[in-house]
C-alpha cells in the first residue's frame, strides 16, 4: 500500500471537517483533512485586518445551555470530542429581539421571556403557541431518514397570526435556512430549539477560541491537516471513490472520503462531474455584511442592551434572493459586546449588520464599481439597521468610529468556494449523508445539520455512522 | 482481572466519555440509563472505548449485555480473562 493511503480523507477545515476528523482520529483511524484556504474555519473563520482580528460568519454560537443542562446539542458534542467545557470559554448573550415595523419580541437565553413576550403580545394565540412549543419540544429533528415537510405548513397548524408567524421565522430563517421563503420543518425544529429554547453566546475572542480548541484535539489524536492544498477531483470507478487528485497535482488515495464543501461543490469535483445534480440543488442566497468598529462600546451611546437584533419593515417578512445588490428591508445587527464578559471585554466597539445580497449582481461589477458599491450600501445598510436601535446623533458614531470592513457575497464565494457565495449552501439538504458512491458521505452545510454546534455534530454524525459503527 | 476490576475500567471510560456526569454513586446492580444520562451515542463511545484500550469487540448483538455495571462485568471479565 501507497504511503499516501488513508483509512478516511476529510474534504475541508472547516467545524464539521474538523469534528469528524477528531473523531476519526481518536478512535484510531489514519486521516488527513485538506483544506483549499491557509486558514481553518470555512464558514466560520476569521481574519486580521492592521492587527484588528474579525470573526466571519459567527454572530453567535447558538445551541448555549448552561453548565448541567443535558441531552442537548452542545452537552453532545462535547462528550463526542471529549472537550471540557470551560475550554470553549462561553459567555451568554445579554439579549435579543425580533423588531418588525409595528411589533417586537424579546428573547434571552430563559425561554420564559419569550413564552412570556407571545402571551401578552398575542394572547389569541396562546393554545396555538403551546402546541407548537410542545411539538418542538418532542420532534426528532436528527433523524436521518426523516422526510422533508413543509415549516410553514406545520407551523401554519398551530399558529393563525401571519405577524407571530413571521416573527418566528425571521430569526430562524436568518441564522440557516438555505430556502427561500420556507424550509423544511426538522430544519425549523433545529434553529427553534438552538435560538430559542437554547440561546446564545459567544467566546470573548470570538470563534477563533473554538477552532484553536478543535485543532489542537484533532493534533492531539494524531490526525493530519494539509492546509492550501485542497481537492481538485474526486475520481471514480466501479461506484467508488478510486483516487483524489490535489490542487498541487498529486494524488492520494483513501477507504473513505467525507467531502464538507458542499452538495453541488462535491457534485462538481467528482469525474466524470455530475454538473446536472449540482445545478438542481445550488442554493441562491447570500449575504453582505458590514462591520464597523468604534473606539468604545456601543453602549456608550445606549446601544448596550441588544446582543442580536433581527429587523424586518416589510409588510410580509420576505427571505428570498435580493432583486438589487441588498436587500435593505430585513436583515440582522449584532453587537459582539454585549455578551456577559463577566468583567472583561472587547478593546473597541463593534456592530455588523446583514443582509440578503445578490451574488450575481455583486459578481458582475467591474472592481472601481464593486468598491464604490460596498462604500454605497455600507452607509444604507447601517442607516436601515439604526431605525431598529435607540436614536444615536450622526455625530457621536462618526467621532467614534475607528474603521470599517465589508464583506460580499463575493468574498464569500472567493475564500470558501461556495458557489453563489451560498453561506447555508444547498436548499436540499442530504441527511444521511449518502452520495452516489459507495465510500463518499457529505458532512457540513449540506448534511443539514444548522448552526456551528450543528455543523460540529453533523462531522461527528456521518464520521460514527458510515466508519466508526462499522469497525 | 475481577469482576471488581472490570467494573472500575467500565466506570473509568463513562467518566471519560461524559465527565459531567457523576459515577461515584452508580449502583452496580441498575441499568446505566436509569441513573446517568447516556444516549445512544455515549453508548457506542462505551464500546468503541472498549475496542481502543482494550482491544474488547462487543458485537452489536451483545449491547445489551452492557446495560448495568454488574451487566458489563458478568459479560466483560471471560473477555478480558482470555486476552491475559
Amino acid at each position: 500500500m501507497k504511503e499516501s493511503h488513508y483509512d478516511a480523507v476529510i474534504i475541508g477545515a472547516g467545524m464539521s471537517g474538523l469534528a469528524a476528523g477528531i473523531r476519526l482520529a481518536h478512535f484510531g483511524k489514519k486521516v488527513c483533512i485538506f483544506e483549499r484556504h491557509n486558514a481553518p474555519g470555512g464558514l466560520n473563520s476569521f481574519y486580521s485586518i492592521a492587527g484588528r482580528k474579525y470573526d466571519v460568519g459567527l454572530h453567535a454560537m447558538t445551541n448555549f445551555v448552561p453548565p448541567g443542562v443535558k441531552g442537548t446539542p452542545l452537552g453532545k458534542l462535547l462528550r463526542q470530542l471529549r472537550i471540557d467545557r470551560e475550554e470553549f470559554a462561553l459567555c451568554p448573550q445579554k439579549r435579543s429581539r425580533v423588531a418588525f415595523r409595528d411589533c417586537e419580541l424579546q428573547f434571552t437565553n430563559d425561554f420564559a421571556i419569550l413564552d412570556a413576550e407571545v402571551a401578552a403580545k398575542f394572547p389569541h394565540e396562546a393554545d396555538g403557541w403551546r402546541s407548537l412549543v410542545q411539538l418542538v419540544r418532542t420532534y426528532d429533528d436528527v433523524a436521518l431518514d426523516a422526510k422533508p415537510v413543509s415549516a410553514r405548513e406545520i407551523v401554519g397548524q398551530h399558529l393563525r397570526d401571519p405577524l407571530l408567524i413571521d416573527l418566528l421565522f425571521c430569526p430562524v430563517m436568518y441564522y440557516g435556512s438555505a430556502q427561500e421563503r420556507d424550509m423544511e420543518f426538522g430544519q425549523f425544529v433545529i434553529m427553534f430549539k438552538a435560538l430559542y429554547l437554547e440561546g446564545f453566546a459567544r467566546p470573548l475572542d470570538g470563534v477563533r477560541v473554538i477552532l484553536r480548541v478543535l485543532l489542537e484535539k484533532y493534533r492531539q489524536a494524531g490526525g493530519e491537516r494539509r492546509m492550501k492544498c485542497g481537492v481538485a477531483r474526486i475520481v471514480e470507478r466501479e461506484g467508488r471513490v478510486a483516487v483524489l487528485q490535489l490542487d498541487d497535482g498529486s494524488e492520494v488515495t483513501a477507504d473513505h472520503v467525507i467531502s464538507s464543501i458542499g452538495y453541488p461543490e462535491t457534485m462538481r469535483a467528482c469525474e466524470p462531474s455530475h454538473q446536472a445534480e449540482a445545478e438542481a440543488n445550488t442554493g441562491a442566497l447570500s449575504f453582505v455584511e458590514t462591520i464597523s468598529v468604534f473606539k468604545q462600546p456601543p453602549a456608550a451611546w445606549g446601544w448596550g442592551d441588544d446582543t442580536i437584533v433581527f429587523f424586518n419593515d416589510s409588510d410580509r417578512f420576505d427571505y428570498t434572493r435580493a432583486a438589487d445588490l441588498v436587500d435593505p428591508r430585513s436583515g440582522v445587527i449584532c453587537f459582539p459586546n454585549n455578551f456577559g464578559y463577566a468583567g472583561e471585554g472587547l478593546p473597541e466597539g463593534f456592530l455588523r449588520v446583514t443582509c440578503l445580497a445578490n451574488y450575481e449582481k455583486w459578481a458582475g461589477l467591474a472592481e472601481p464599481e464593486y468598491r464604490a458599491a460596498k462604500a454605497a450600501w455600507l452607509q444604507n445598510m447601517q442607516r436601515g439597521a439604526r431605525r431598529f436601535l435607540p436614536p444615536v446623533e450622526d455625530a457621536v458614531l462618526a467621532e467614534n468610529l475607528v474603521t470599517t470592513d465589508m464583506f460580499t457575497p463575493r468574498t464569500v464565494r472567493k475564500f470558501t468556494g461556495h458557489l453563489n457565495g451560498a453561506i447555508y449552501g444547498a436548499p436540499h439538504k442530504v441527511k444521511d449523508g449518502r452520495t452516489h458512491l459507495s465510500n463518499l458521505y457529505l458532512c457540513g452545510t449540506d448534511q443539514g445539520f444548522l448552526g456551528i454546534i450543528g455543523a460540529m455534530l453533523s462531522g461527528i454524525s456521518m464520521a460514527n455512522y458510515h466508519i466508526l459503527q462499522k469497525g | 482481572m475481577t469482576k471488581e476490576e472490570c467494573r472500575k475500567l467500565v466506570i473509568d471510560i463513562i467518566s471519560d466519555i461524559a465527565p459531567d456526569e457523576d459515577v461515584t454513586t452508580v449502583k452496580p446492580d441498575v441499568r446505566l440509563r436509569d441513573q446517568l444520562q447516556l444516549d445512544s451515542m455515549d453508548f457506542l463511545d462505551i464500546v468503541m472505548e472498549l475496542r481502543k484500550r482494550h482491544g474488547i469487540e462487543v458485537p452489536e448483538a451483545d449491547y445489551m449485555q452492557l446495560a448495568s455495571l454488574d451487566s458489563c462485568a458478568e459479560y466483560l471479565t471471560p473477555k478480558f480473562q482470555a486476552k491475559a
